[in-house]
């Protein structure tokens, strides 16, 4: 059967062009392969290439044609031993089907746009329960420092899997910048508590290769700040190839390290990273502040089949905080905590910014506000429904975060509320954020560019329509 | 499918022009059937982007098909690979279903990301091809890490790892040269050189010419292969193969060869001349040169290769016919794959 020449489509946005000149002339042989004409985009001008062999039979557009639809007939091609009875019915059909509506039948049908997704189409919110869903309680509690549970953390998972391992900068002989990682080269060795140079995009695609191998890489940042040089990698590798790969290729893996501003570090090593990763899908990321956060979800994360950026905080290392000791103490990814029942006001943070909710939360009781304080503990997926059942109790919200305050968690957590408890609020969502600008060395401006406790409490007074004390 | 292996202990005292009858037929005709699959397989691709099928970009191998197809002839069960977006060829390669590779070409739910990753996006862990990545330079450390997952798991395999020319100036490619001869880890490096990175020519882009030489600060060895001819490839990559499986670490070759299209399919390639490109397929085409060898050594005749030409096209054109009438994903697939459930 003689076959359709069709006007090509030559880039990714091409509709129609001109066919500039023919390099082959009617009877001509044509083998794969052969450039037989020159086609003109909007861009430039391509090259047509045969992909079937034959003989060019007849040529329906000529040269120095304008305005030729892609998938429009241009030519017929003749098989080997085909004749002028069978160019003449192809040469009918191409015609019946040429001009602009021409479509090859196979071509897929116009997708509808998909509807942009309302709220309760993306993926489901964790249900609201109907009732408060405590954490269970523990009868025996050890005082941990953070940085001592998340060396456990990672202890009892290498014990427990041997296809977890740790690398990073300083984490073996030197045993972590932070000590995070004390005791863990002598327990496990060398293949499994791996030193790098410091090479942070190259140490974190190695660790999303092996993950793809099915490894369960532990990589540390020596601090947050140091992955941007990897964000690449995190993102475009560990975060999307699931999606990308139809649900074949999964990478469990957890980025960890200090994230936030530590102590006189200035502005490149002082920065929040946890809007920028809480943006994208694929990621999950935790923020936990006290040490048993840090265990139970730095547990939880080793054993997520998913990429899990888990965000420390390098002040937050030294504080001590009781830890239920029990065998195996794991806590749910996606579950946040309230740390402080109040009824109010709401005070919605995570990592160390926990602490300074709990602080104003005191001074707050003092003055006859009952205060509820909310650890987010997790990020991406975010709690929405603790979140929500608490401010249709109290009615009001003030978020606390460390990170700038634009496009950033607060941000998503106002927008929350405004789409799913409008009805229910009776002051406008505040935030409380770091300082819109690079962190300054200087002490005293360090100390004016980070949220401190008292700007808690004079914004929960303000949601409150409470005078100012003292 | 991994190609069988010829012994190669008798090649060290042989001439370095390659001899076909130092291969055995059934593998000859393998490296024939798999190159002419690739030929015939991208030009049904750039036919299906010609009529709207496949969108967005597409990157043709044609004109590289010796290179895969020679280093997957030295692979063993068990290897990784890896490559950037240049991807078909090395699907196929690995005995990729056609069908899939083109499905998921024209986005539907039959290809091998369900539509979702497109031209550049294919994974199989079966035939432990670990992608298909599209950022420049980003697949070498992710093939590092899965020569270092097979060093931890001391299973014996090694990974191929390929980027372009292009990519050697990016410098996540010697963070992972510097931790691969560190850790002495399995990984055969293989520089697909094209000779243009999108349009800047090699020259042009980087300040030594000499590719193999850019492990030399890691203490890499490197050697140039002609990628233009599968059997050069598979002699002068057999030495490489060998160093990384004996473990002791990386290897990195440049093989030489050259894609006759332009960079994606809306590149009309102005930066190089048609006689350049003309000469390279009059000259050098790698499928005619086996062609050649084959008939003129008398290991198949005309007739034979002529079968296999048709068994080939065959093969394309079922994956074509499939490609184009596998439905699009539901739209339910839109919020499906982010997340394994835990």
């Amino acid at each position: 059967m003689p076959t359709q020449i069709l006007m090509p489509a030559l880039s990714p946005t091409m509709e129609e062009g001109t066919l500039a000149r023919w390099l082959k002339a009617e009877g001509d042989t044509i083998e794969a392969g052969d450039v037989i004409a020159e086609i003109e985009t909007d861009k430039a001008t391509m090259e047509f290439e045969a992909v079937d062999e034959g003989v060019l039979g007849k040529i329906l557009v000529p040269g120095g044609t304008d305005g030729v639809k892609v998938n429009q007939p241009i030519g017929i091609l003749l098989a080997e031993g085909e004749d002028e009875s069978a160019l003449e019915d192809a040469v009918k059909a191409a015609e019946s089907k040429s001009g602009p509506k021409s479509e090859p039948a196979s071509a897929p049908a116009e997708a509808e746009p998909p509807s942009s997704p309302k709220p309760e189409a993306a993926p489901a919110p964790a249900q609201e329960e109907s009732d408060e869903d405590p954490e269970p309680t523990y009868d025996s509690f050890k005082r941990q420092s953070v940085r001592e549970a998340l060396r456990d953390a990672m202890a009892e998972e290498m014990r427990r899997d041997p296809d977890v391992f740790v690398m990073g900068e300083e984490v073996a002989q030197y045993e972590g910048a932070y000590k995070i990682t004390q005791g863990l080269l002598a327990e496990f060795g060398d293949k499994r508590v791996v030193d790098t140079p410091i090479t942070e995009m190259g140490f974190a695609g190695l660790g999303v290769g092996a993950a793809f191998a099915q490894l369960k890489p532990i990589v540390e940042f020596m601090t947050f700040n140091f992955s941007m040089q990897a964000i690449d990698q995190i993102i475009n590798s560990a975060a999307k190839t699931l999606y990308m790969a139809g649900g074949k290729m999964g990478c469990p893996i957890v980025f960890r390290g200090p994230n936030g501003a530590a102590a006189r570090v200035a502005a490149q090593h002082s920065q929040c990273y946890a809007s920028w990763y809480a943006h994208v899908p694929g990621l999950k990321v935790i923020a936990p502040w006290s040490a048993a956060d840090a265990k139970g979800l730095l547990k939880a994360a080793i054993r997520d089949p998913n990429p899990v950026v888990f965000l420390e905080n390098e002040i937050l290392y030294g504080q001590t905080f009781d830890v239920p000791d029990v065998e195996d103490f794991v806590l749910p990814i996606g579950k946040a905590k309230v740390e402080r029942r109040g009824t109010d006001v709401t005070l919605v943070a995570f990592s160390r910014m926990v602490g300074h909710c709990m602080e104003a939360a005191e001074t707050l009781a003092g003055e006859g506000i009952s205060a509820e304080v909310i650890n987010l503990r997790t990020l991406r997926p975010l709690d929405t429904a603790t979140i929500l059942r608490s401010v249709r109790k109290t009615n009001r919200v003030v978020t606390v975060e460390e990170g700038w305050p634009f496009a950033g968690i607060g941000a998503e957590i106002g927008q929350l509320c405004m789409e799913q408890a409008f009805d229910w609020l009776d002051a406008p969502v505040t935030r409380v954020a770091g300082a819109d600008v690079p962190m300054p060395y200087a002490a005293n401006l360090e100390k004016l560019a980070l949220p401190q406790p008292a700007q808690v409490v004079e914004a929960a007074r303000a949601v409150c329509y409470a005078s100012s004390q003292g | 499918m991994v190609a069988s292996r010829r012994d190669r202990a008798s090649s060290k005292d042989s001439e370095p022009a390659v001899d076909a009858h130092r291969f055995e037929p059934a593998d000859l005709e393998h490296y024939y059937r798999s190159m002419l699959l690739i030929r015939r397989f991208e030009e049904r691709a750039g036919q299906l982007y010609g009529m709207g099928l496949i969108g967005g970009f597409c990157h043709l191998y044609i004109g590289q098909e010796a290179v895969v197809v020679g280093l997957q002839a030295l692979a063993r069960e068990g290897d990784s690979i890896i490559t950037s977006y240049r991807d078909h060829g090395h699907m196929l390669a690995t005995g990729m279903d056609p069908k899939g590779v083109m499905a998921e070409l024209t986005g539907r739910i039959g290809g091998y990301s369900k539509g979702k990753g497109g031209s550049m996006h294919m994974f199989s862990r079966e035939k432990r091809f670990f992608g298909g990545h599209g950022i420049v330079g980003a697949a070498v450390p992710l093939g590092t890490g899965l020569a270092f997952a097979h060093q931890y798991n001391e299973d014996g395999g090694i990974c191929f790892c390929y980027f372009g020319d292009g990519a050697t100036n990016q410098g996540q490619v010697y963070e992972s040269f510097n931790m691969a001869a560190l850790w002495k880890l399995p990984v055969v490096y293989v520089i697909e050189n094209n000779r243009y990175g999108m349009g800047t020519s090699v020259e042009r882009a980087a300040a030594a010419g000499d590719l193999s030489q850019r492990g030399a600060a890691y203490g890499i060895p490197g050697k140039g292969v002609n990628g233009m001819n599968v059997l050069e490839v598979i002699e002068g990559a057999a030495e490489a193969v060998d160093h990384v499986r004996g473990g002791n670490g990386p290897y990195l070759l440049d093989v030489k060869t050259y894609r006759y299209r332009g960079h994606s399919m809306s590149d009309p390639a102005k930066y190089r001349s048609k006689d350049e490109v003309s000469k390279m397929r009059s000259e050098s085409d790698p499928i005619d040169q086996l062609k050649k060898r084959l008939l003129e050594d008398g290991v198949f005749d005309e007739a034979h290769l002529k079968d296999i030409d048709k068994q080939v096209k065959e093969i394309v054109g079922e994956a074509a016919e499939f490609a184009q009438n596998s439905p699009e994903p539901d739209p339910a697939e839109l919020w499906t794959d982010i997340l394994v459930d835990a």
